[in-house]
């Protein structure tokens, strides 16, 4: 099987137990097995190869300009974690299955498990190092979901977040680092990065690159000082932290130093980073492991121990440790995990992971007890099971260790470590199996079903299996994975066997083990020492850290962010000139190319109004009502301007939205206060006179400067021109452009205006559903109204104009392909020919006659215009590709058709949607109870008889 | 005239900006309002200035046109600019009718808001 599929099966299959949970839990189950069983097979296929010491490769160009692609190989040491990934995924899934209650939606669980999966898989078989780090990155936000899986526990929800921001922080430093050793080695593709040792060695940017790239190893493998959020993460459900922080996750980082080991180990900076590193944390993890009483807690302490056991074994650089490394990341994560199950079903049958409350479960859960008991012993490095085969290598390679000059400490400290790490694999046993059956559990202790135990059954028979018969189960595998972290050649002489006689190594464990059982007699009174002992608390510091960050943010957000919009805009408006300054200081103004025109007088004339409009509103803009009128002044100019600069559509275009948008202001300032009052000191307006006047002359400058060059490039507008009639089927070059060649932009255009109308119109109905709509209806009008609400010329003169006006409509509308015109002008001046109904006839009347809601006219135009596109393509052409014809019928003149006009159609009745729905919402606020009268043309002679006759009598 | 287009893009910005810059809703709008036309004149003055040149073919004879793709651009900019002024009237008036208040600065946030827990 491809690896691209093996990395990508995990993902698809993410899909399925979130389907399929609807179909009951069984079914959620078997598709995320059968899928990760799926990938198992198609990496064991690999076997032979990867045992020839071949490398597996599979490459697919994703973004080879950034050299980012997805490219994938597998040797050795990728197929030992590939393997791990998927064997102990299947084995967990099988476990979480019977694990998880009723009550917790396992669809989702599986979901986030398969992400995990395949973001780990993703890691191990990646060649290329960016494509690593965004699965790196993956699995940071996969294990968020499944640290806090239980929503409604507030330690998940804490554990998870320190849990993403501490290996999220890392992952980041990492990004860096990789980045760096990408630049030295001059290609992102691992396996020419391993190949460049010298040169990354003697490069000035590879302490940097490593102590980035460490820092991200580092805080995923919880190694000292980061270890703290590893036991934050058990808040997890049990089959999460056995799986994730146990045999994958965590590993991740270990998967790290042994990939680039061969480029990066062996110089003096890698020994002491590296190996004090593991040293401290095998040492820390283990004595603060004794003294937990929360199982999951003692075997997360455990773990960063035993994380920091292999770091030190890859931090001391010789091939023979780097073996040792490899045989115990196999052994942790058999007995690791096998260890977290068992204790998962100990709280899940006791009721309780308290070890003070626990004792004596051997006669009630002999299963478990076995399972459990031999797991950790093989965690306390007892003959003749796996986990003292790798211990007692790990002490045979620290006592030819020599630190800073001294033979001694790391020999001694690495025995201390053992020591407690015997101590409390014995406690694990002891306290929880042995001693006499108790009264007062929580719950009713049983062995559980098959479904449960099956998994960590297994994985304890490969504990047995491979302590009895090393080098026939794994010595294949440990040599394949060595060989491929040491960069190939010769391995050192080892041999994987129980008894190599009377070593140092042998004395030491057998201290170790004394020295536990001590330990553990001596439990109680340590404990009370150390109870008293007052020690740092790592979630506190780190709680104080993010609390001090996040003040930090909210004080500069706040500085930044005080609510005065005006502010805002005045930042950007001064940021934009000096960016543009700075362009025109950094760059050369070539000189003019062209002539000045010769305006004539009739610009000459517009000019001047706009400029002395523009100069009234800036001030007299107090006096609103005022300035709405001469802004209707600016716009009439614009649009002369328009039609005299040989652009007939914009002018068009431009007068009929001056017109609805002049309504539109008018009908919301009815509602406004008409004035603005003085606010703003005279120091504070003189500072943005300045600032828009500085504005204004860059704006306007930059405009001349255009307009007095010809175009720097070849315009495409040429291909318009050329291909307008032939390829569009219209000589109105604007319209076939918006139409056709540009016919995906408009249908956007569309969309934007009709989302933009139902905005408008959800907006209306959120105020006119609160408070608002009380103080609408008791207001009363701050000016006096018009005596006669809709006049009778007015109300004839509209009625008449209607058709008048939609027949213009039609008419703009159907020559728009060839002459100016077209849906948007069309639409516009359909909008108004209504609009002017709802003024003169009023609103009721109008709404009374309205057969269609704008919504959906907007609607249709939209699916018009989608339906035009889409018939392109059972003529086999892509979206949108246009077709025209002439038609020729007797005695008419030949005309043309084009799907255009169709797709123009679609333009056409989003526009009158969208813009009768903006004013219709508006119109709503004014509607008060008593308005709506039954004929519009009101003028009743007996009403006003009766009124008069009532004042006068 | 290409001064004179040129300065009343200028004049149009400076005014658009003055008034964005006041402290209340409606000159706000105004301001939004000039700026718009600045920029589609602009936008529109990308494609030169010439005069009795419409982009329309005529089929029986040769004759100049001016750039038709700047004007393709602008039309729909003017009708989304429309779109956009009604949303933002919509938002004043509303904001406007909920607290009786046009002013545009957010009000002081009282202490502990936005804390999350």
């Amino acid at each position: 099987m491809s690896l691209f599929l093996i990395a990508a099966l995990p993902f698809l299959g993410a899909v399925f137990p979130a389907l399929l949970i609807r179909a009951g839990r069984n079914a959620a189950a078997s598709a995320a097995g059968l899928t990760t069983l799926l990938a198992f097979i198609g990496l064991m296929l690999h076997i032979p190869a990867v045992f020839r010491g071949e490398t597996v490769y599979s490459a697919v160009d994703w973004l080879p300009a950034l050299g980012l692609n997805a490219h994938f190989f597998l040797d050795g040491l990728g197929f030992l974690f590939a393997a791990m990934i998927l064997g102990i995924g299947l084995l967990i899934i099988l476990y979480a299955r019977y694990y998880l209650s009723r009550e917790d939606p396992m669809g989702q669980f599986y979901s986030y498990l398969l992400l995990f999966q395949g973001a780990m898989v993703g890691i191990v078989l990646s060649d290329n190092i960016l494509l690593l780090l965004v699965f790196w990155e993956l699995t940071s936000l996969s294990s968020f979901l499944l640290i806090g899986y239980w929503k409604h526990l507030p330690e998940g929800r804490q554990g998870a977040r320190m849990a993403l921001t501490v290996t999220g922080s890392g992952g980041l430093a990492m990004i860096a680092g990789m980045l760096m050793l990408g630049h030295i080695a001059g290609s992102y593709d691992l396996s020419v990065i391993l190949q460049n040792k010298e040169a990354i060695q003697s490069s000035d940017l590879y302490l940097p690159a490593l102590i980035l790239i460490l820092l991200g190893a580092f805080t995923k493998s919880a190694q000292f000082p980061f270890h703290f959020w590893l036991p934050h993460a058990m808040a997890a459900p049990t089959p999460v932290s056995a799986y994730l922080h146990s045999a994958t996750m965590v590993k991740a980082g270990l998967f790290l130093m042994a990939r680039l080991w061969p480029v990066l180990a062996g110089t003096p900076e890698w020994f002491y980073i590296v190996a004090t590193t593991g040293l401290v944390t095998m040492l820390v993890g283990a004595v603060i492991a004794l003294f937990k009483d929360d199982l999951k807690a003692l075997l997360a302490f455990s773990t960063v121990s035993h994380l920091g056991l292999i770091t030190m074994l890859l931090g001391f650089g010789t091939k023979i440790a780097a073996v040792a490394a490899v045989f115990h990341i196999i052994n942790h994560a058999t007995f690791k995990a096998a260890l977290f199950m068992t204790a998962g079903i100990v709280d899940h049958e006791a009721g309780t992971r308290d070890i003070k409350r626990l004792g004596g479960l051997r006669h009630l859960m002999p299963v478990t007890f076995t399972i459990g008991t031999v797991a950790a012993l093989s965690m306390a490095g007892i003959p003749p099971l796996n986990g003292f085969l790798s211990k007692e290598m790990m002490l045979e390679e620290t006592a030819h260790t020599i630190w800073n000059g001294s033979h001694l400490i790391v020999p001694a400290l690495a025995t201390v470590a053992a020591l407690f790490s015997a101590a409390y694999s014995f406690r694990f046993i002891a306290h929880v199996f042995l001693g006499p059956k108790r009264e007062d559990y929580p719950g009713h202790p049983h062995d559980p079903n098959t479904g449960m135990w099956i998994g960590p059954a297994f994985l304890v028979l490969l504990v047995v299996l491979i302590g009895f018969a090393s080098a026939k189960i794994a010595g294949p595998m440990v040599a394949t994975a060595a060989g491929a972290v040491t960069g190939g050649g010769e391995l050192p002489y080892y041999s994987l066997k129980l008894w190599h006689g009377l070593t140092p190594a042998l004395y030491m464990s057998i201290a170790a083990t004394i020295g536990g059982l001590t330990l553990l007699a001596l439990h109680k009174p340590l404990q009370r020492v150390w109870n008293a002992t007052p020690r740092p608390e790592a979630k506190t510091i780190f709680e104080a850290l993010i609390g001090a960050f996040t003040r930090l943010s909210q004080a500069v957000t706040d500085g930044l962010h005080n609510g005065v919009l005006t502010r805002y805009a005045a930042i950007m408006v001064a940021f934009t000139v000096a960016v543009g300054y700075a362009a025109y200081r950094g760059g050369s103004l070539g000189t003019a190319t062209r002539e000045m025109q010769d305006p004539g007088l009739l610009p000459v004339v517009g000019w001047f109004a706009l400029v002395v409009a523009t100069l009234f509103i800036v001030a007299k803009h107090r006096n609103r009502l005022l300035a709405l009128v001469l802004i209707g002044v600016v716009g009439l100019v614009v649009s002369m301007a328009f039609n005299y600069l040989s652009a007939p559509d914009l002018a068009l275009t431009q007068i009929s939205v001056e017109v609805v948008t002049i309504i539109l202001m008018l009908l919301a300032l009815n509602f406004m206060p008409k004035e603005t009052p003085v606010e703003t000191p005279a120091l504070f307006r003189l500072r943005d006179g300045a600032i828009s006047v500085v504005a204004g002359l860059g704006a306007g400058g930059l405009i001349y400067a255009l307009l007095m060059r010809d175009f720097a490039f070849p315009t495409i507008s040429d291909f318009h021109l050329a291909n307008s009639y032939k390829g569009g089927g219209g000589t109105n070059v604007v319209n076939v452009i918006l139409v056709d060649f540009r016919g995906y932009d408009t249908f956007g255009e569309i969309i934007v205006l009709g989302i933009a109308a139902m905005v408008i119109f959800a907006l209306t109905e959120a105020v006119l559903g609160s408070k608002v709509r009380a103080y609408l209806l008791n207001r009363k009008p701050d000016l006096p109204q018009a005596g006669d609400a809709h006049p009778l010329m007015m109300v004839v003169a509209t009625r008449v104009m209607m058709p008048l006006a939609l027949m213009v409509a039609a008419y703009i509308f159907f020559r728009g392909h060839n002459l100016p015109g077209g849906g948007f002008i069309a639409g516009l001046i359909a909008a108004i020919a209504i609009i002017m109904q709802y003024m003169a006839s009023g609103f009721a009347w109008a709404t009374e006659r309205q057969r269609y809601p704008y919504h959906a006219i907007i609607g249709s135009g939209v699916l018009i215009a989608a339906a035009t596109g889409m018939g392109a393509w059972f003529n086999g052409m892509p979206f949108l590709t246009s077709d025209f014809g002439y038609i020729h019928w007797e005695p008419l003149e030949e005309f043309e058709w084009a799907t255009a006009a169709l797709f123009d159609l679609g333009v056409f009745l989003a526009v009158v949607g969208a813009v009768l729905l903006a004013l219709e919402s508006l119109s709503r606020f004014a509607w008060q109870p008593g308005m709506s009268t039954e004929h519009a043309m009101d003028i009743n002679p007996a009403r006003d008889e009766a009124a008069k006759t009532g004042t006068e009598g | 005239m290409e001064l004179l287009v040129a300065s009343a893009v200028g004049i149009l910005t400076a005014a658009g900006i003055y008034l964005i810059l006041r402290r209340r809703s409606f000159p706000v709008i105004l301001g939004l309002s000039l700026l718009t036309y600045a920029v589609n004149v602009f936008l529109f003055a990308t494609g030169r200035l010439v005069t009795a040149a419409p982009p329309i073919l005529n089929k029986y004879e040769e004759v100049a046109y001016t750039d038709p793709l700047p004007q393709a651009l602008v039309l729909t900019a003017i009708v989304i600019s429309f779109g956009m002024t009604a949303v933002v009237v919509m938002i004043a008036l509303g904001a406007y009718l909920s607290s009786l208040d046009d002013r545009t600065a957010m009000p002081a946030e009282p202490e502990g808001a936005g804390d999350d827990a």
